[in-house]
């Protein structure tokens, strides 16, 4: 196959974004600005050998255990399938879980605004432990501060977790190869279209629900079957144009999706339609884009449809040797386009 | 194979041979921001054979908004007495002042709404505050105008206005097709959601004073295919006409309802376009009834100066007579998170659509073990 020549798209791909003097809200998009932010501002300072990985999780020194941390700021605090609480334990044990780690342990730090209503708090923690149940792990230690009226939006929870790195070889980034298979384990763009509605159209009903959920069990059933798993990511922000994009940089090497294997509901996809917005750019909270060796296929699919959480597994791309680090995605037409991340934040549209 | 994609490649086949009859270059014209971002996403660039170009046109609201509508609007946010209401995606776009976000960031109280109905209920939940909705948009978010209106008149509300700046698509389209500058074009791939509005049968005369085809199409890629086979084989057959490709949206005379509200709100009037200059009877003027409803005179508001950013031609890739990539600022200076022209800020902006889904040819294919596993997996 001929190299293909370096056309604008490329060229814009790896064309880094123009200095930035203040924040904007798009920096914390997870898109190409987020990267921006980390690349210019966060690793000259904070980079060391673990961090610089920019993996889900950071491996401790000694390389058996892994530590994770994120921040919840989410509204509506409640949303169609979800809450905060649940949010906080899913997003932390799916990023040690990805990562190949079992989650051991978790701490929660919550700041509340003054003014918050008793029972608000009550059934988000109600949520929290839920959740944390479900996922087999416990909040061992945590953080409480108030904030004046106006200074937080009701609550910011942050939570950490710790897991055990289990199984050999660890899933990484590094390992893809080409010819490797690319899954996910169900329907897209729920959990970002479920809150983007929620906060902007709550008069619009809709089916949709936000998908989020810990996935460890999921992921526990699925190396259980096949311990090599290449890779595995949660695309949140970003999406699964993000990760799959993101790993196409990483790695040098093409990846394909193929548009009309990847699962997306009609409810999301009118969704999105209304909003102008492209599904592979909305976040998922309890997804697993994940990497296999061709030869293992099969099994990791059926292994995956196995399980609860992924009934509605697909085969959805490849990885291929051409190295330009390019990401296209084979549309229902049988057109072709480049597959990028995310630049910021995407408005909705007028009309 | 799966009975759609029988379907597209049936249409991709049928392109294809259209297009080898031809055997020339040739040129239609879309106008409409969502069939521009839908074309991009599906790949429809990928798929055109090499002598068949489909140019966007002024088709996306924020973008034909004209520059001194748009300063108009952030001056008028900026007033500490006023609560300006406004689609999301205006809140972006540059002004001579920086935009409606920075406005609102030095004190202005700028609101985002999805309906016009927002905000006359703001309105009447804040009857000491002036509220004024930034009407903008083609005859798709117009009734919707039209609407407001009617409501805050028929329950009193004194302080709700309008700063209109609607566009008709129609004279639009004749403008182009008089401008010397634009690329020749075989065709019009009509507007889904605005032929909803204002029908099929209003594009006849376009067909014929200007000999051009109108083909009225929906947005799912096999709908826009469609559209785009049918206007090349008219193209084969030597013939123009109108033809209806979206007739479970789209009736013959529009929506009845809709268009007699426009009419008793508003009346055709000359509307200033960006990059394509006054354009006469393309924009929706508040009939005399109803001119107690205009922000503009209610605040006594100067004649707009019109005045482009420096370097941006989103004038010419508006009208289809440049490509972004063509611009020296696109990707550089003019990227989605600091826009200098509004084709960067609309999500359904031509700019945005380039710089987002790239103009990329590229094919990738897979190994033949892949392509099997790839089928055992649907």
């Amino acid at each position: 196959m001929n190299r293909p020549s370096v056309n604008h798209a490329t060229a814009q791909l790896h064309a880094t974004p123009a200095p930035f003097t203040h924040i904007a809200l798009a920096h914390g998009g997870g898109g190409q600005l987020t990267d921006a932010l980390l690349r210019d501002i966060v690793m000259p300072r904070l980079g060391n050998p673990a961090l610089s990985q920019l993996l889900d999780s950071g491996i401790i020194p000694g390389g058996k255990l892994a530590l994770t941390i994120d921040s919840y700021v989410v509204q509506p605090l409640f949303f169609p399938g979800g809450d905060i609480g649940r949010l906080a334990v899913s997003g932390t044990v799916n990023d040690l879980a990805v990562c190949g780690a079992h989650p051991r342990a978790l701490a929660l730090s919550m700041i509340l605004a003054e003014g918050l209503d008793r029972k608000v708090l009550e059934r988000v923690l109600d949520s929290v432990a839920a959740t944390a149940g479900e996922a087999g792990v416990r909040i061992i230690t945590g953080d409480t501060k108030v904030v004046g009226s106006g200074q937080a939006d009701g609550i910011y929870l942050t939570s950490a977790g710790v897991g055990e790195l289990m199984g050999h070889p660890l899933p990484h980034p590094d390992h893809i190869e080409p010819g490797d298979v690319l899954m996910i384990n169900g329907p897209i763009g729920e959990h970002g279209l479920a809150v983007m509605l929620a906060r902007e159209m709550p008069e619009v009903e809709s089916a949709l629900r936000s998908d989020v959920s810990p996935l460890n069990g999921l992921i526990e059933h699925l190396r259980c079957a096949v311990p090599e798993v290449v890779f595995m990511r949660d695309p949140t922000r970003g999406g699964l144009a993000g990760v799959a994009a993101d790993l196409a940089a990483r790695t040098g090497l093409r990846i394909n999706l193929e548009e009309t294997h990847i699962p997306i509901r009609p409810e999301a996809k009118h969704a999105a339609d209304m909003l102008g917005l492209d599904p592979l750019d909305i976040a998922n909270e309890g997804k697993v884009f994940v990497a296999v060796r061709p030869a293992q296929a099969q099994a990791a699919l059926h292994a995956m449809r196995q399980h609860p959480q992924g009934r509605e597994s697909q085969i959805i791309g490849y990885v291929t040797s051409e190295k330009d680090g390019v990401c296209t995605l084979h549309t229902s037409i049988g057109g072709w386009r480049v597959l990028q991340k995310p630049y910021g934040e995407q408005l909705p549209r007028i009309c | 194979m799966s009975s759609t994609h029988a379907f597209t490649d049936n249409l991709l086949q049928r392109l294809r041979e259209a297009a080898a009859a031809i055997g020339q270059n040739v040129a239609f014209m879309e106008v409409c921001g969502t069939h521009t971002t839908s074309a991009f996403r599906c790949g429809l660039p990928s798929v055109l054979p090499p002598n068949v170009r489909l140019i966007s046109g002024p088709g996306c609201p924020v973008c034909v908004t004209s520059q001194g509508d748009i300063d108009r609007l952030i001056d008028l946010g900026a007033r500490r007495d006023v609560i300006l209401c406004t689609y999301g995606d205006m809140l972006r776009v540059p002004g001579r002042h920086g935009n409606l976000e920075n406005a609102r960031v030095r004190g202005g109280r700028i609101e985002v709404v999805y309906s016009s109905m927002d905000a006359v209920k703001l309105a009447q939940k804040q009857p000491d505050r002036e509220v004024v909705f930034a009407a903008v948009g083609f005859e798709t978010t117009a009734p919707a105008t039209a609407a407001a209106i009617c409501e805050a008149q028929r329950l009193n509300i004194g302080n709700f206005s309008v700063l209109a700046s609607h566009k008709r698509i129609i004279p639009a389209m004749r403008a182009l097709l008089t401008d010397g500058e634009i690329p020749k074009i075989k065709g019009f791939l009509c507007p889904g959601h605005v032929s909803v509005i204002i029908g099929s049968e209003v594009y006849q005369s376009i067909v014929d004073q200007f000999g051009v085809s109108c083909v009225v199409g929906g947005f799912e890629p096999p709908q826009l295919l469609s559209a785009l086979v049918c206007l090349i084989e008219l193209v084969v057959n030597n013939k123009t006409a109108l033809v209806n490709q979206y007739p479970e949206a789209v009736h013959a005379r529009g929506n009845r309802w809709a268009l007699t509200l426009l009419e008793k709100i508003f009346e055709p009037g000359a509307a200033r376009w960006r990059g394509m200059g006054t354009i006469p009877d393309s924009g929706l003027i508040l009939r005399s009834d109803y001119q107690s409803f205009d922000a503009a005179r209610r605040f006594n508001l100067p004649e707009p100066q019109e005045r482009e950013p420096a370097g941006c031609i989103c004038g010419k890739v508006i009208s289809g007579a440049a490509l972004p990539g063509q611009c020296r600022l696109f990707g550089r200076a003019c990227t989605p998170i600091s826009p200098i022209g509004p084709c960067m800020v609309s999500s359904e902006g031509t700019c945005s659509a380039w710089f987002k889904y790239g103009k990329s040819n590229q094919r990738t294919i897979p190994p033949a073990h892949l392509n099997e596993l790839l089928e055992v997996s649907s």
